[in-house]
């Protein structure tokens, strides 16, 4: 009880509450006002005008109206239109197959990085994270260059009789992911290399002279120790591919209309800020929505979540 | 099949790391039941012997056999044999009971009879209250509980132990020793126990082969290995040992006379080989403490008293006969001073019959 009031030792020095609070606060301060005024309350600036009306040059102003999420789900102007849950869908789509490609393929790489001889782990992570020294769109168009029609892979694909010749391979949905998983890669090798480091593989054993077979000692003894690092590299691929839009435009042919381009529009040539924020608000709920359902069937598995 | 059939069977096992030979032509026979310790420092080859019969590991040269069956093709998960690892390597994500029921899952066993098992192996360990929690909730002794309930569960033919105890302190080390004893016997399982701990050994095993850079140095029961240690490594690593070089000087019918440092001793007639330069080997708790005053008489030395440990129940002496230095252990039989301090005169008794000879 007496130590409550003296408050908390730390580092072997007693502090009372005020010199703990003043800690605190020179710890953490800069972070929290860093976060503070320049996410939280932004966001929530953008929460309240999407709850606003667009005035006649661009602007916004009272009254408070849900028209914003109306419009948005499909009961608009012309009637019932589908067009913006389809375009968040589609997003959510291109966010979840990005995450799933990227995960089938960095399991293996994270795997064989991590059984590289120390000399070489440096050099094949220095490698995975090239990619993330160039800017995005030259990759992207690197892309085009490498799937035009006269290039080596589309050579391989028109012999193997995936394509005709003289047609290139974009744009199509598979240049798409080429691209997506292309980016986002290094987001879930990263965390997952690092978890993979840092398996017990006496567990592995223990499970296999238990009477687990390969595929079971993957599963049971395995996976579960990788589990932090692959929902976290989830995590991060998830989030920014459901907003990508530059590369299902430059890879998929401009002719579809992604979350991210959705938004931008309304706050660009429509200039509609209230429907522009209305868009972002639903395109981060669903985001979390779905961050939530994972991770109530993480912890309902007995899992650790991240 | 034969009730003398070996319940694990190695012969001519080779592995090497390298050019470092971790198993060197190893062969031995382990009963069916028996309580059968590896004993040796680390880097003796032990722990690799173990992993070899578990299948975790693979001889470069040489056999194993398991109930009689060659094993070499056999893979890890479909060998009737279960491990308790140094580490516990319990699965960090599953309860307790989950892991105990681990092995029964693999195998496909039905769910009452899953329950069932575990919750009986689970009572036979005393950790029934542990059922629900983490293995990161629990301490080092219930983590080693977990770990044998996990394996015996199993009901293998042969339970493979590395260093089980080694994490434990002293105290617990002690009374896990009894209980994993108490539990062989009542299971009638084969164990082959891992250990560098020579009083473990001592203390559990029906049979303990002690090993050397890959090679089994001796094989025997606690008994035969500490009373007739063969070489001056075995006298050395089970328990300690006088070690005085000698020379024969006479044999006879009754017995030998050898030179050595401290002078001649009687030596039993049946112990010294042909040749003539020999070791002598005596324990220190065969070396009897005698006052100055008894000095005559075969195989008596005089001895001064140079450190003394007083250790509770009994007291440790180095003493000094010229070159030789030797060390004696009694019995704290008397209440209050044994009589011979530092610095005091003594005569040391080395009787016949505790003084071996190593063959090296």
């Amino acid at each position: 009880m007496e130590n409550d009031r003296k408050g908390e030792v730390q580092f072997g020095e007693q502090l009372t509450a005020r010199s703990h609070l003043a800690r605190s606060a020179m710890t953490s301060g800069p972070g929290i006002f860093w976060v503070s005024f320049f996410l939280l309350l932004p966001l929530i600036w953008i929460g309240v005008i999407s709850f606003l009306t667009r005035t006649e040059v661009g602007g916004y102003e009272r009254p408070f109206t849900y028209e914003n999420y109306s419009r948005f789900i499909g009961f608009g102007f012309f009637g019932f239109d589908m067009l913006y849950p389809q375009i968040i869908l589609r997003s959510l789509v291109l966010g979840t197959g990005t995450a799933l490609l990227c995960m089938v393929t960095a399991m293996p790489l994270a795997f064989f990085i991590a059984g590289l001889p120390a000399r070489f782990k440096n050099l094949a992570l220095t490698l995975v994270l090239i990619p993330f020294w160039t800017n995005l769109l030259i990759r992207t168009y690197a892309w085009q260059i490498l799937l035009a029609p006269e290039s080596p892979l589309t050579r391989l694909a028109v012999l193997l009789h995936f394509t005709e010749a003289g047609l290139p391979l974009y744009p199509s949905a598979m240049a798409i992911y080429i691209g997506m998983v292309c980016d986002y890669l290094p987001f879930l090798v990263l965390p997952l290399y690092a978890s993979v480091e840092k398996i017990d593989w006496s567990i592995a054993e223990a499970a296999s002279d238990l009477g687990a077979d390969g595929p079971r000692v993957f599963w049971h003894a395995i996976l579960p120790q990788v589990t932090p690092g692959l929902v976290a590299g989830i995590i991060l691929v998830l989030i920014p591919a459901t907003g990508q839009f530059v590369i299902p435009d430059l890879l998929g042919g401009a002719k579809t209309v992604m979350l991210g381009n959705a938004i931008q529009q309304q706050f660009q040539q429509s200039r509609d800020w209230p429907f522009g924020s209305a868009i972002t608000f639903v395109g981060m709920g669903a985001v979390m929505l779905g961050l939530w359902a994972y991770a109530r069937a993480a912890g309902e598995k007995g899992g650790e979540i991240i | 099949m034969a009730t003398d059939t070996p319940a694990i069977e190695v012969e001519n096992l080779v592995r090497h790391f390298g050019d470092v030979f971790a198993l060197d032509h190893i062969s031995v026979q382990i009963r069916k039941g028996e309580f059968f310790s590896l004993l040796g420092p680390s880097g003796c080859g032990k722990t690799t012997l173990l992993r070899i019969v578990g299948g975790l590991d693979i001889p470069d040269e040489g056999v194993v056999r398991i109930g009689g069956v060659d094993a070499r093709e056999i893979p890890a998960h479909k060998r009737p044999v279960n491990t308790v690892f140094q580490s516990y390597a319990l699965f960090p994500h599953l309860t307790v009971r989950d892991n105990i029921a681990f092995g029964l899952r693999m195998k496909n066993v039905a769910k009452p009879d899953i329950i069932d098992r575990v919750n009986r192996v689970m009572d036979m360990v005393e950790i029934p209250k542990l059922a629900a929690r983490k293995p990161a909730q629990l301490s080092g002794g219930q983590k080693q509980r977990v770990a044998l309930a996990r394996a015996i569960v199993n009901e293998p033919m042969c339970l493979l132990l590395d260093e089980p105890l080694g994490a434990l302190d002293l105290k617990l080390r002690k009374q896990l020793q009894i209980e994993l004893l108490q539990l062989q016997r009542r299971l009638g399982i084969t164990f082959i126990y891992v250990t560098h701990d020579q009083e473990e050994a001592l203390v559990m095993s029906d049979r303990i082969a002690v090993m050397s850079a890959g090679k089994i140095v001796q094989l025997g029961d606690s008994e035969e290995l500490y009373e007739h240690p063969r070489t001056r490594y075995v006298s050395q690593f089970l328990g300690s040992c006088n070690l005085l070089d000698a020379t024969v000087r006479q044999r006879g019918a009754t017995g030998g006379v050898v030179d050595t440092l401290v002078g001649e001793l009687q030596v039993e007639s049946g112990k010294l080989p042909d040749r003539d330069k020999l070791t002598l080997a005596i324990r220190p708790e065969k070396v009897t403490l005698l006052p100055a005053s008894d000095g005559t008489g075969q195989n008596r030395v005089r001895v001064k008293v140079e450190e003394l440990l007083y250790i509770g129940s009994e007291t440790h002496y180095v003493l000094r006969a010229g070159e030789q230095r030797l060390t004696a252990e009694a019995m704290n039989v008397k209440v209050g001073s044994q009589g011979f301090d530092i610095g005091a005169e003594a005569v040391a008794y080395l009787p016949a019959a505790g003084l071996l000879v190593l063959d090296d």
